[in-house]
């Protein structure tokens, strides 16, 4: 039963990926010339006064078909770590220039996020001093921070970085916080009773007790830096996947931006992936 | 027995030269404008006894045995246990919940390792695990104790419970309605456990319960709350049957009849005279 709507559902979505291919090879199929002043399609005359060939009736979309898309795709991805200068670099490497960005300032995000959440979880007090502050900051956009943190960074590497983890710590710091808040008072009690000690306290019984909501609050953040990484990229970058799609689309390469597109969504799946598996391993049944 | 509260002016009394836990004139009040949940409860437990609370829901049992445990601060009174003042939890006080409160992402036996070596901080590794196997074989469970509690059927994960609480060597061991989730015929076993190991191992036991018969097959003495608010401790009977008690044959022993309808009585009728005698 179960199999058969696996194979449904698989069905189902072959189905709709192909609707879309057809779609888009549709709308991109060459179509005849329209002049805007009534003038047959095909008329020699016209297309020779367009510019064009006399014999050339038809217009081509700008727009790449999937075949021609393939194409590039495969061209690209053939050697997607080739170097030659900062404005010839292959996906690839600017791919990874992002992933390096990104983990950095996550990993910052992360080392900051959890201790100071841990402490909101902990002390009433401290949350209700700096909750406000943290509701102000939480909503901005990252890159509102972007002209504050050029001129005082004054580094766009660093810059970049620093985008990524002011988006990245709200959403790690208020899960930790919640998640070491709501841990249920039998399990405190425990360690009450048993006078565990601070370090212990924390490690064996809250880290794991709360680490479900915390890798909850670090999948938002991870998927809220790698959307501002490519923004960011485009603002201040040299290099970066941000940065490529940019550059593709002032070359009018929309093959490329397609491409690129395609794989900062592959990524980000990755990415989330990744944090789901870590998630599972530290979930736990009641 | 005590039959008549009248005649049982114990509470006030000095308190027993070789009592263990000394509680004096411990209430809880939640609210400073409300009346409070109970007032002025007093007794003594000693070494080696099996002391159980009764009384209905909302007169503060769990709040008797959560200050007694540290977890929870009396608004009036205080407690003396070997000569010193309680005032938070610490392992001279083993806790059993009321539910079984296991870590659910440890198997049983890390949890009763996690216990082991709070109570013994440097004890080598393969004697916390043996130490941890023993309490766990000690109520039945070798077989399961590298199951998680979500593996574990209920009866098994108080069992647990319990030998987390036995495995730190506690002074008083304090239960709170440790069976009140349990189906009768587990329940029965687990008591019968219990009692088997308390009369090896000369553990000091405090339970609540709201069980009548769970009182008298356990304790030696059962404690009678009166209702909340408000409540009091009303009487402090003592059990008239023989240690030797089993529950098969309980129901045989002379004064078992007695004893149970005092108790049930209590509960039924007089735990609401005596409220309504205290406010009066």
């Amino acid at each position: 039963m179960l199999s058969q709507e696996n194979r449904l559902s698989f069905f189902l979505s072959f189905a709709s990926l192909l609707g879309v291919l057809l779609i888009w090879q549709f709308s991109t199929l060459p179509q005849a010339s329209r002049s805007p002043y009534g003038i047959p399609d095909g008329n020699a005359e016209y297309q020779r006064l367009m510019g064009r060939s006399a014999v050339a009736s038809t217009v081509r979309s700008d727009f790449p078909t999937p075949g021609a898309f393939v194409r590039n795709a495969i061209e690209v991805l053939h050697a997607p770590f080739h170097n030659n200068g900062p404005n010839d670099r292959g996906i690839g490497w600017q791919l990874g220039a992002s992933l390096l960005r990104v983990m950095i300032g996550y990993g910052l995000a992360t080392l900051v996020a959890v201790p100071l959440g841990f402490v909101f979880g902990l002390q009433p007090v401290i949350q209700k001093a700096l909750n406000p502050f943290v509701q102000i900051l939480r909503p901005i956009s990252p890159l509102a921070w972007m002209p504050i943190a050029l001129y005082t960074i004054r580094d766009a590497e660093l810059c970049a970085i620093f985008v990524i983890f002011i988006c990245s710590l709200w959403p790690i710091l208020l899960n930790t916080a919640f998640g070491v808040a709501s841990i249920r008072r039998e399990w405190l009690n425990v360690i009450r009773t048993l006078e565990v000690r601070w370090p212990q306290r924390i490690f064996f019984v809250l880290l794991p007790a709360a680490a479900p909501t915390i890798l909850t609050g670090m999948r938002i953040g991870l998927g809220v830096a790698w959307l501002a990484i490519v923004a960011a990229e485009m603002l201040v970058g040299s290099s970066g996947i941000g940065y490529f799609v940019w550059n593709q689309w002032n070359n009018l390469s929309l093959s490329n931006v397609i491409l690129a597109v395609l794989l900062i969504g592959l990524a980000g799946m990755a990415l989330d992936a990744a944090l789901a598996f870590v998630q599972r391993s530290v979930r736990y049944a009641e | 027995m005590q039959n008549n509260p009248a005649l049982s002016p114990t509470f006030a009394e000095p308190h027993d030269a070789d009592a263990l836990v000394q509680v004096s004139g411990i209430g809880k009040r939640y609210r400073p404008d409300g009346p409070p949940v109970f007032s002025g409860v007093s007794f003594d437990i000693r070494p080696g006894e099996f002391v159980c609370l009764i009384g209905h829901s909302g007169c503060g049992k769990s709040s008797i045995l959560n200050i007694l445990a540290g977890l929870e601060q009396p608004s009036e009174g205080g407690m003396i246990m070997d000569g010193r003042e309680i005032t938070g939890p610490g392992l001279d006080r083993g806790v059993v919940f009321q539910g079984h409160a296991l870590l659910p992402w440890l198997t049983a036996l890390q949890n009763v390792t996690f216990a082991v070596r709070a109570r013994h901080r440097h004890m080598p590794r393969h004697e916390i695990r043996e130490k941890a196997e023993h309490y766990l074989a000690m109520v039945g469970l070798e077989a399961a104790m590298h199951k998680k509690p979500a593996e574990l059927s209920g009866g098994m994960r108080q069992r647990v419970g319990i030998a987390r609480a036995f495995c730190t060597q506690p002074r008083v061991l304090l239960m709170d309605e440790p069976f009140g989730a349990l189906d009768a015929l587990t329940r029965g076993m687990i008591q019968e456990e219990l009692l088997k190991i308390c009369a090896q191992t000369q553990q000091t036991v405090f339970m609540i319960t709201h069980d009548v018969d769970e009182a008298i097959f356990l304790a030696d003495r059962v404690l009678l709350m009166s209702n909340g608010p408000d409540a009091r401790l009303a009487e402090d009977a003592s059990n008239p049957l023989p240690r030797s008690r089993t529950r098969e044959t309980m129901h045989h022993e002379d004064g078992f009849y007695t004893f149970r309808n005092h108790l049930v009585d209590f509960l039924v009728r007089r735990s609401a005279l005596a409220q309504k005698a205290a406010t009066a």
